[in-house]
């Protein structure tokens, strides 16, 4: 069986540096980008299991990202991250179809389960 | 040296103290003004109508207090002219009677003088004797209770009066009998063309009886004259007579025995019937009047000492000054009690409008800084998820694996969180550093520092957006004095509305320049949507606010309040689809003291 594969997208390198190593250490297989454009490159290049995206970035923003991930892989499970709770990006995430919403800091437990949940899901769904 | 503060709520501040205080809005000094003004001028409206009237009431009733006193005064010397004018017309036309009727050589003869003094005596009353004087002016013929006959009176006025002017009557004189008495002298012709003098004298007494003794018994009987008036001498006054010379026809009160001199003015110069007010030769204050007695040189006087005629004036006069005096007491305590009622409620409402703004202030504050908290939630977030993931990657190394992981690694991994852990306490420190000047300090302010720290708190919303912020300033703009709390509540409160107001992409410019002389502008220009015109009326009205459930409608009605209060005004120019421009102008101001 193959390590579920995630992509994780955040502006902050130190952050996906450590989710990579630590979701490795659990048996995924990680690569962070920090930016939506790079985020494409690799979805174009190659199928995810599971997108980790971070909602506040400069440039094209997590929300413009999951918007441009729906229109050229629409199956593709997508896991919003964001710093603060806000109502109208739980809204907009939803009416894209995201699989889950996490709030930063969130603990490697829940998201482990978020990601195994979602990637059996795609495993399922194909 | 570290401030804290710990509580949650708006700081205790007094709100009569700093802007607000001793020698702000709520000073005692600008209470104490206001109590002033408004009493002055309140007193000033209320007591001039008073005073106007109480000084036209006092001279009106002055003159008509003057005129009831003097005019009974003036009527006695007028009736009592006119009664000695007619009592001496009286005899000088009885004389001439008896001259005319009567030829001279009858009236020398020896009994005749007596039967016609008799005669007269009985008609007219007042007359002492009757005599006959020829051209030489010897009296010939004499009819009286002295021995008079045979005296010579060539060199008497009254004989050279009635020779030369047909008739004549002499002031008092006291003569060979040595009593003072008048004479009056008809001329009268002889038929062969020659002349000679009837007399008739009168004694002073007469007059005397006639002005103030009517009581008592007449000096001799007869009719005494039939169109004298009755005379009644006012009260407290002296009435006499006196020739032109002031010489007493009749006995004064106040000026002495007859033939004295009067000692009130000369009244030659003052010809008929008049009044006069002066100092007499005793040095007393008195009211004189005098009437001229026709035919005659005399001239009838009254005399008041005006202590007595103004007795009644006076009391009536301390009413008119004690009645709008005591009123006008009444008024200003009232004025002064009501209006200092009024300035206590004034001040009591500023005081409480002072702790309401204050309170509205700090909850701006709180409003403005709850929007920032999405951007300051994910600057803290990020760092801390650093942290978590970080020291999580420590411990998966140090548990997941059977070696430890090497040195270079935890030094690494310990790093970014010590990293990390220093940009939430950079984080939280500015938010702290914000929402702690809530009590108010004057200051030097460099106006380019503190507004690059309201936009500190918004560069991350900036990054995300990609809203440009440029920063224009002249070389080396001057401090301005004010409270850096509050200044910092401006500026985040208009650069708020502009980040509001911009697409993503947008551009907000910030510019610091010299406005003149003594201020300086701070304006902040966006090129986002623009204000209506008809709602430009309205963005510094509490409570209004076109951000619909996500604005407080404070924000720029508690910048306008601030401004103000540091002496400075906000002015906006804005186009819908254009843009929107704020200007804050702030004085310079003093350095503030250490």
């Amino acid at each position: 069986m193959t390590p579920p594969s995630v992509l994780i997208v955040d502006d902050e390198a130190e952050l996906t540096s450590a989710l990579e190593e630590r979701l490795c250490l659990r048996g995924f297989r990680a690569v962070g980008v920090t930016n939506g454009p790079a985020a494409l490159a690799q979805l174009d290049a190659m199928p995810w299991d599971v997108v980790l995206v971070d909602v506040k970035m400069p440039g094209l923003s997590g929300l413009d990202l999951v918007r441009a991930i729906r229109d050229r892989h629409p199956a593709q499970p997508v896991i919003l991250l964001t710093g603060h709770a806000s109502e109208e990006d739980a809204a907009a995430g939803q009416a894209m179809g995201v699989n889950e919403y996490l709030l930063k800091p969130v603990g490697i437990e829940q998201l482990v389960e978020v990601l195994r949940a979602t990637a059996d899901k795609k495993e399922g769904a194909t | 040296m570290t401030r804290r503060h710990s509580s949650a709520g708006p700081p205790e501040e007094r709100p009569d103290s700093g802007m607000w205080g001793e020698h702000g809005l709520l000073s005692r000094s600008r209470y104490r003004r206001m109590l002033f003004t408004v009493v002055i001028a309140v007193a000033t409206v209320a007591l001039a109508p008073l005073g106007v009237m109480s000084v036209i009431t006092y001279r009106q009733y002055q003159d008509a207090f003057r005129a009831e006193l003097t005019r009974p005064m003036f009527r006695f010397a007028e009736a009592g002219s006119q009664s000695l004018d007619a009592f001496l017309s009286e005899r000088q036309l009885a004389l001439a009677m008896v001259v005319r009727e009567t030829p001279p050589e009858q009236l020398i003869e020896p009994g005749r003088l007596d039967t016609l003094l008799a005669s007269m005596k009985q008609t007219f009353g007042g007359l002492v004797d009757l005599g006959f004087i020829n051209e030489e002016g010897i009296q010939t013929a004499y009819a009286g209770p002295y021995e008079l006959t045979g005296r010579d009176y060539a060199g008497h006025a009254w004989f050279q009066g009635a020779a030369n002017r047909g008739s004549h009557v002499s002031d008092g004189f006291l003569g060979y009998r040595g009593l003072p008495h008048i004479a009056v002298a008809i001329r009268g012709h002889t038929d062969t063309g020659g002349w000679f003098v009837l007399r008739a004298t009168i004694d002073t007494d007469v007059f005397h009886w006639l002005l103030r003794d009517r009581a008592s018994r007449r000096p001799e009987q007869g009719s005494f004259c039939s169109r004298c008036h009755s005379l009644a001498v006012p009260p407290f006054s002296d009435a006499f007579i006196i020739n032109e010379a002031r010489q007493l026809q009749t006995p004064s009160q106040l000026y002495g025995a007859v033939l004295d001199t009067a000692g009130i003015p000369d009244l030659r110069s003052m010809p008929g019937t008049g009044l006069l007010e002066t100092t007499d030769a005793r040095g007393q204050d008195v009211a004189i009047a005098y009437a001229a007695i026709a035919r005659s040189p005399f001239i009838l006087v009254l005399v008041s000492p005006r202590d007595a005629l103004h007795a009644g004036w006076l009391t009536l006069r301390r009413d008119l000054i004690v009645f709008p005096a005591a009123s006008a007491l009444l008024i200003l305590a009232v004025v002064f009690t009501g209006t200092l009622y009024l300035v206590n409620r004034t001040r009591e409402s500023d005081r409480k409008r002072a702790a309401l703004f204050h309170k509205m202030e700090y909850a701006n504050k709180l409003a403005a800084i709850g929007r920032l908290g999405a951007g300051v939630a994910h600057e803290i977030n990020n760092p801390l998820s650093i942290i978590m993931q970080k020291a999580g990657l420590l411990r998966d190394l140090l548990t997941m694996s059977d070696e430890p992981p090497p040195r270079d690694k935890i030094i690494e991994l310990t790093d970014s969180v010590l990293r990390s852990a220093e940009r939430c306490g950079g984080i939280t420190h500015r938010l702290l550093g914000f929402a702690k000047h809530m009590d108010v300090q004057r200051e030097n302010i460099d106006l380019d520092v503190l507004l690059r720290e309201v936009v500190s708190f918004l560069e991350k919303e900036a990054e995300y957006r990609q809203i440009r912020i440029d920063f224009v300033h002249d070389d080396d703009p001057p401090m301005v004095v004010g409270d850096r709390g509050q200044l910092q509540q401006v500026f985040l409160n208009i650069i708020n509305n502009a980040f509001a107001a911009v697409e993503d992409g947008g551009h907000v410019q910030i510019e610091i320049r010299r406005a003149d002389r003594d201020r300086i502008a701070v304006s902040v220009e966006d090129d986002g949507v623009g204000i209506p015109e008809d709602q430009l009326q309205q963005i510094f009205d509490p409570f209004f606010t076109t951000k619909k459930g996500a604005g407080t409608g404070l924000g720029l009605s508690i910048t306008y309040g601030i401004v103000q209060k540091l002496g400075g005004e906000v002015s906006v120019w804005s186009r819908v689809g254009e843009g929107t421009r704020f200007t804050v102008t702030l004085p310079i101001g003093k350095p503030a003291s250490p």
